[in-house]
């Protein structure tokens, strides 16, 4: 965190200026660890190993916050017994599908509720990367669930996940992670010993967290110890992103991603959502609980946004103009497509693929053959001259007389030089001024795409075709000003609030839009940050002048809300659980919830209030039920549903591992999205043949003094300087075992590429004993590329592209290279080498190694139900 | 023409000394290197408002130093101290605890033994600056009158006086002014002269994120800079100890002093800095003396003998 | 001696080491050489012998103006040499040097040019320069003389008044070291210039400027504890040992070439090379004792540490 949030991280110290103990777990020690009060090293790709066993010290040793965990979880509720658990499948839940390397979720549901799987076959939700719709809310649940209030019954999912968990004891966590038993301990008790009635505790990651084929579980089995802790909708707990740009909330809540609209609506499938109104019905699932019972107003009122007058009821407003999902339309598939001749033209606007993203090499490869190509940038990165000064041009596979690629640069404005806002981990929303003016053509982002807005539909303005009704019908009328006719900010924040159609008045909560075209609203969730015609965003009101909750300070989405699901910060009854954590409570007087916070929960509705019999929506959710989002008013220790890869969180060894999973003949991830094309690869792991090629791990992260890909500080002199060139860090251990000398050159191969680097040989880095091996760690920066001040091998070209089922990220915090002395071949010469160690690998590029692990799959009869000891044939 | 003894060492408010009347209280930094994360935001922050040159694009291979030092274009500069100690070594005891013996070599500073000895490993990071002595022997030995010292009782290079004489690099007890390279002329850190003449932070304390780098009336930094080192004792943290704010040290006190976690030295820092002109009366006694015998030498010569 | 045990940050030095090149070194033996030849000007403009005078004036002059050039080229800023003479600062050596020259140099100026008046024509305005002129040389030859010794010392201030630890410590020895110096180049220059019978006092004043160099040397190899190192080893060491042994070589073709002119001239020449090297060995010893870290930690820790034992 002092890495990479160095600004983030003096609350952290300010934090053990107090009197906190601060730990730090990183594969190396980092300036994080050096500020820490203990630092325990981990193997990367292990994490679920560690988390599960906080777990399980929590569970074992009933650590749980009991009362917070049977009123607000779902711990009591009884799961199907066609459920079986990985720890009886060797490694696979109930319902693999071999075929697909998917599962079929219908036994994951609780008891009675199999048939109403939303989920069902996940394949298709797999492609669309389904699980961020649930970013903002749960997978649907219908009806009411069986409950065992003593947690007794062998079904329920506090003893699901007891007997889950069960093996993560601290002598595995040593064998799994290789960390000293003694350091886990005293980790997993200043934890739990945090947490509870009057202590809190919040967990706060980077999202490097999230780059493994088993990203979202990292995060799941996160939300199941903060869960069991009591540790989630109270002040001081929680779970936050650190994210790695300023605005990346931001840009999921108003979504640069294929498969999002604004506010968490999703894309419409071609295939699924043939009209408005299934569309809509997926989304909030009738008859079932909770706050997307209203979506129809939602979706209606942002195409009216979108189409204005043109957008009626009547033509289900212009909803057959919104593009359509086929599957998957991910960043990787993209590339892979236009490697493969599939694509014509690409924006690319702040991003630097060519050094940002896994793969560097299909990243440039996919560029270099397109028609087009847009770059907006502060500077001339990577991803705009990889035509003529890329890795691929030494080695000859980019002839830059012959790529046919016309590469568009547009400068772009930065932050300080345009207006707008910015959307932190809370959700606050900061409105930020401009101070100066952008240089030469430098515009913002608002400018160009309403003026190439303008001048497509001038270009089309006397089309009769009906595909270019969409464009043509497009409310496209924002009020600008300057010589540049800058769009006016504000007035797109206006939007996205929402307004009365009729009138103009903006609307003050999402409770105000309709479903009939009176309303539009360009982002339902964050209605509200224009209420009264203010820009709420912009509120900067001293902390000295309001209490500690400061809610005059920004706007947070939803409501201005700054804890999510706050209720529960309240016991059942609506007493605060402790005057030191008072935050929100019922006030029987005044029959209404009130506290510090806007409460989320119906204002009116009191703690013993219980939904009558088949009720739904809003109305479904009980007095004591504060994750109102939920289909079941719960917090989900167990995802019945929702997550593709499994409802509980379990130890996979990352796709590429020099290490054998201790736990299951399974190796990896076995519903883990990999991609059979000539340009990628994946290493071989144990107990695959030929992993001993590559040896050694390594992990990739930030270094402070450069920001991502490096378009921002590699192009800066006072910061270039400060880390000037490419260098990868190593052990003394491992520098005497591979012949590498302090200062000088390594080059390190994968079966994707070879990339050199600077030997930094330092103790920083450890090998670490797992079970019984030796595993050296190699750390690299992803800063470098061939442009800027101060140039380098890009570290992500390393990698392979192996993707998290749910939302489709990749894999680029781990994998298996070898390291050697000396620089890199150049020229052919380097894939000739590249291709020297695929063959002695045994890789064969596109045909990646099977997902499953040989012999790994011993699928259980589906009514075998749950409970029996693992198979030990 | 050497009026009060003081003015050459000792304590001293060095502002009416330098003729200021109603000067504002002496203004300085203290550092506290136990919470800095050397994410040398300091350094940056102080180039971009000084408008300090670059300082060179070379991998130094000190950690994660690569400025080095504090020169003419790296007017803070972080230094990075990676160490392990055996466990059980016990810290703070003066002279104990080099690990690093001289030249630096091949290996890396502070390398034993793998995985064992990792719980005692630290990683020290330290803003180094300018230090703005009460008796700054740069500005005493500055021909020009280039170097001042300001009503704050900071020590400043007047880049329109300067004309690179290079004396008071020489004179500076901790290396810190620098001539700048086809400039020819010295320069270091202003304190942000024109920043705190506003009533503004300078520019490295305003962007320390941690706190590292606090700025302010030097007599409230020393009262803050006592109750950390004691807090820090009693958590245990015994080898804190602060450095250069002690006004009876042999440069009077620095205007910027520190917090360390080890002997100043391993920062690289001297560990008893003296300014060279509290010696300067006995200096001119003895090139007085030597002159004298020089002349009396040249009159035997001509007057004691007959060839 | 063993080598000292010490802490230091990656073998950095901590000091900047002198920015100032080889003309300082070079200004250090020519602003002795001015002091030593204005002393022998005036003994033998008071004395009676002319060939010591015109010889230490026309040096003098000559060591005065390559001063002045040699300090301005070492500056950054050479245009901006003027700015020396904005104030007078005792505690600046190089302030107060500055006007020590600026004393100095038009006097040796006008005591040389005076030694011109015997080739002025005899009629007209330069006739009556012809008849000013030698008093006027007088005087101010008298005038440069009175300043010499300062000139000749304030140089070894100038040096020890650094944080160099080998020229800091060494500062009782270093303007004694610059007088012999001064006085041994001086006389080095009678030596050459004077015929015989006129060069006795210029042979005295070679004995005693190289007994007080070579008194001063020995003080600063020797009694400066590690800071001596640096006086005995690398480039100063060597140029230490050759000064050394051109003084003695000096002093003996001085003291047994009473009779012959050449040999006198040759120990004149070495007498002069004695000096060069001497101020640029204690030159580059201080640079030395900059350099490396050892010569500011361990000196200063080894007084921390008797500071702590007698505080109890």
């Amino acid at each position: 965190m002092a890495e990479a949030h160095p600004v983030g991280f003096q609350w952290v110290m300010e934090a053990k200026r107090r009197g906190a103990k601060v730990f730090h777990v990183d594969p190396r020690f980092t300036r994080t660890s050096a500020l820490a009060d203990s630092y325990l090293p981990i193997r990367a790709g292990s994490d679920i190993a560690l988390l599960g066993g906080v777990v399980r010290h929590i569970l074992h040793n009933e650590l749980d916050f009991r009362e917070y965990v049977l009123a607000y979880t779902n711990a009591a509720t009884i799961v199907s017994e066609r459920f079986v658990d990985t720890e009886d499948g060797d490694g696979f839940f109930s319902g693999f599908d071999p075929e697909t390397g998917s599962y079929v979720q219908d036994s994951w549901q609780y008891a009675g509720h199999e048939s109403d799987s939303g989920s069902g076959h996940t394949a298709q939700e797999r492609d669309t990367a389904a699980g961020l719709r649930h970013e903002s809310h749960g997978a649907q649940v219908g009806g009411q669930t069986v409950r065992d209030e003593t947690l007794q019954h062998p079904r329920c999912v506090y003893q699901i996940l007891k007997r889950h968990f069960a093996r993560y004891t601290p002598e595995m966590v040593e064998r799994v992670c290789g960390i000293p038993r003694e350091k886990f301990l005293e980790l997993a008790e200043a934890w739990t010993a945090n947490s509870g009635r009057e202590r809190t505790g919040v967990l706060i990651y980077s999202v490097g967290w999230t780059q493994h084929s088993v990203g979202v579980q990292y995060i799941r089995t996160g939300a199941i110890i903060q869960l069991l802790l009591g540790n989630m909708g109270r002040p001081g707990g929680g779970i936050l992103a650190l994210r790695g740009h300023a605005s990346i909330q931001g840009s999921t809540d108003i979504p640069t991603l294929f498969n999002l609209l604004p506010g968490y609506l999703p894309m419409p499938h071609h295939a699924d959502h043939p009209t408005f109104d299934e569309w809509v019905d997926s989304i909030r699932h009738p008859g079932q609980k909770g706050f997307w019972g209203n979506a129809r107003a939602y979706a209606a009122s942002l195409l009216k946004a979108y189409w204005g007058d043109a957008a009626t009821p009547e033509n289900d407003f212009c909803y057959g103009y919104l593009p359509r999902m086929t599957g998957d339309h991910g960043t990787y598939q993209q590339v892979l497509n236009m490697i493969d001749g599939k694509v014509r033209g690409y924006f690319l606007l702040g991003q630097n693929p060519a050094v940002g993203s896994a793969h560097g090499r299909a990243q440039r490869l996919g560029m270099a053959n397109l028609d087009w190509l847009v770059v907006r940038d502060l500077f001339m990165i990577e991803s705009a001259t990889f035509w003529r000064n890329s890795p691929e041009v030494a080695t000859g596979e980019i002839v830059p007389e012959q790529c046919r690629t016309e590469v568009f640069f547009l400068p772009a404005a930065s932050h300080v030089e345009k207006e707008g806002t910015f959307t932190q981990t809370q959700r606050l929303l900061q409105w930020r001024e401009k101070a100066v003016d952008p240089p030469g053509d430098a515009r913002s982002e608002l400018w160009f795409f309403y003026h190439l807005g303008l001048r497509l539909r001038e270009k089309l303005a006397g089309s009769e075709l009906p595909r270019d009704r969409a464009l043509l019908d497009l409310a496209w009328d924002y009020p600008t000003h300057g010589p540049h006719a800058e769009p006016v900010a504000e007035a797109v924040l206006r939007e996205i609030n929402g307004y009365e159609v009729a009138t103009g008045r903006p609307l003050s909560a999402f409770a105000e839009a309709r479903d009939d075209g009176s309303t539009a609203v360009g982002c339902w969730i964050y209605c509200g940050v224009y209420a009264d015609g203010v820009n709420q965003a912009a509120r900067r009101r001293s902390r000295h002048e309001q209490d500690w909750v400061a809610a005059e300070w920004g706007w947070a989405w939803p409501a201005n809300r700054r804890i999510l699901y706050n209720r529960a910060s309240a016991d059942p009854w609506g007493r605060p659980w402790s005057e030191r954590k008072r935050y929100v409570w019922w006030d029987p007087d005044a029959g209404q919830w009130t506290g510090y916070d806007v409460p989320d929960f119906e204002r009116t509705k009191p703690p013993t209030y219980r939904p009558p019999e088949g009720a739904s929506g809003p109305e479904g959710i009980a007095g004591d039920d504060p994750f109102v989002m939920q289909g079941d008013g719960k917090g989900w220790l167990y995802a019945p549903s929702g997550v593709l890869d499994g409802p509980l969180p379990t130890h996979y060894e990352p796709a590429e591992s020099p290490v054998r999973n201790p736990l299951y003949r399974q190796q990896a991830n076995p519903t883990r999205k990999v991609y059979a094309h000539p340009v990628n690869s994946v290493n071989p792991s144990p107990p695959q043949e030929h992993s001993q090629v590559f040896p050694y791990v390594f992990t990739v992260s930030r270094l402070t003094e450069h920001h991502t890909a490096g378009g921002m500080s590699r192009t800066v002199r006072p910061l270039a300087e400060l880390q000037p060139e490419m260098f990868v860090e190593v052990s003394p251990d491992l520098a005497a075992e591979a012949g590498l000398a302090h200062l000088g050159w390594a080059h390190l191969v994968s079966g994707r590429a070879v990339i050199e680097a600077k030997v930094l040989v330092t103790d920083r880095l450890t090998p670490l004993r797992v079970d019984g091996q030796i595993v050296h760690q190699v750390w690299l920066p992803y800063h470098f590329g061939f442009e800027g001040l101060v140039t380098g091998d890009s570290a992500n070209d390393l990698f392979g592209i192996t993707l998290d089922p749910n939302v489709l990220i990749q894999e680029s915090k781990i994998g298996t290279c070898d390291v050697r002395p000396g620089r890199r071949p150049t020229g052919p010469a380097l894939l000739d080498l590249v291709a020297d160690y695929q063959r002695r690998a045994g890789i064969v590029p596109g045909h990646p190694a099977p997902t499953l692990t040989p012999g790994a799959l011993a699928p259980p009869a589906p009514a075998d139900g749950a409970g029996k000891g693992r198979d030990a044939s | 023409m050497l009026p009060d003894p003081h003015s050459l060492s000792g304590p001293l408010d060095p502002a009416p000394e330098a003729g200021w009347t109603d000067a504002p209280p002496r203004m300085g930094f203290f550092t506290d290197t136990s919470v800095c994360i050397g994410c040398k935001a300091c350094e940056v922050a102080c180039k971009e408002w000084n408008d300090v040159p670059g300082s060179g694009l070379d991998l130094l291979g000190m950690s994660y130093d690569n400025t080095g030092a504090l020169t003419a274009n790296s007017w803070r500069h972080v230094a990075f101290v990676e160490q392990s100690r055996p466990a059980g070594h016990p810290a703070g005891v003066a002279g104990a605890g080099p690990q690093f013996l001289g030249m630096p070599g091949a290996q890396p500073p502070g390398r034993a033994g793998g995985a064992q000895g990792r719980t005692d490993f630290r990683w020290l990071m330290m803003s180094d600056v300018c230090k703005h002595c009460t008796h700054a022997a740069c500005l005493d030995v500055c021909p020009t009158g280039s170097l001042f010292r300001t009503e704050f009782g900071t020590v400043v290079v007047q880049e329109d006086i300067c004309n690179g004489c290079g004396y008071c690099i020489s004179a500076c007890p901790y290396g810190v002014i620098d001539q700048r390279e086809g400039d020819g002329r010295a320069w270091k850190c202003t304190l942000c002269y024109d920043r705190i003449g506003a009533g503004k932070t300078p520019a490295c304390a305003q962007a320390c994120p941690t706190e590292s780098i606090q700025y302010g009336p030097l007599d409230e930094l020393r009262e803050r800079a006592a109750a950390r080192v004691a807090t820090l004792h009693e958590r245990g943290v015994g080898e804190a100890r602060l450095y250069g704010h002690d006004p009876g040290d042999g440069v009077g006190g620095d205007g910027a002093f520190f917090l360390l976690l080890d002997e100043p030295e391993v920062y690289g820092l001297p560990p008893d800095p003296v300014v060279t002109t509290r010696d300067l009366p006995k200096m001119w006694k003895r090139a007085g003396l030597a002159a004298l015998a020089m002349a009396a030498a040249a009159v035997a010569a001509f007057v004691g003998g007959s060839s | 001696m063993p080598e000292a045990e010490f802490t230091s940050y990656y073998g950095r030095p901590i000091l900047k080491a002198p920015v100032w090149k080889w003309d300082i070194a070079a200004y250090l033996f020519t602003g002795g050489l001015a002091a030593g030849s204005s002393l022998l000007a005036a003994g033998g403009q008071l004395t009676g012998r002319p060939a010591l005078r015109s010889a230490g004036r026309v040096t003098s002059l000559a060591a005065v103006t390559a001063s002045t050039v040699f300090l301005i080229r070492d500056l950054g800023r050479p245009a901006r040499f003027h700015h020396m003479l904005r104030v007078a600062k005792p505690t600046s050596p190089m302030s107060v040097g500055t006007w020590i020259l600026s004393a100095f140099g038009p006097a040796a100026g006008v005591a040389a040019v005076a030694e011109g008046a015997a080739w002025l024509p005899e009629r007209g305005l330069s006739g009556l320069a012809r008849r000013v002129l030698p008093p006027v040389g007088h005087a101010a030859g008298l005038a440069a003389a009175v300043t010499a010794p300062a000139l000749a010392t304030y140089t070894g201030v100038l040096l020890a008044d650094t944080a160099v630890p080998s020229w800091h410590e060494a500062y009782p020895d270093l303007p004694v070291i610059f007088a012999g110096s001064a006085l041994a180049s001086g006389a080095g220059v009678g030596l050459i210039a004077a015929p015989v019978a006129q060069a006795g006092p210029a042979r005295r004043m070679a004995v005693a400027g190289a007994a007080l160099e070579l008194y001063g040397s020995h003080r600063v190899e020797t009694r400066l504890g590690l800071l001596s190192e640096p006086y005995r080893t690398g480039s100063a060491g060597r140029l230490l040992r050759a000064g050394r042994a051109l003084t003695a070589l000096g002093v003996a073709g001085a003291l047994l070439g009473r009779r012959s002119r050449t040999l006198s001239a040759l120990s004149g020449a070495a007498l002069l090379g004695a000096s060069v090297a001497t101020r640029f060995g204690i030159f580059h010893g201080g640079v030395a004792s900059a350099r490396d870290p050892k010569y500011t930690v361990v000196p200063q820790r080894e007084r921390l540490q008797r500071r702590r034992a007698a505080e109890g």
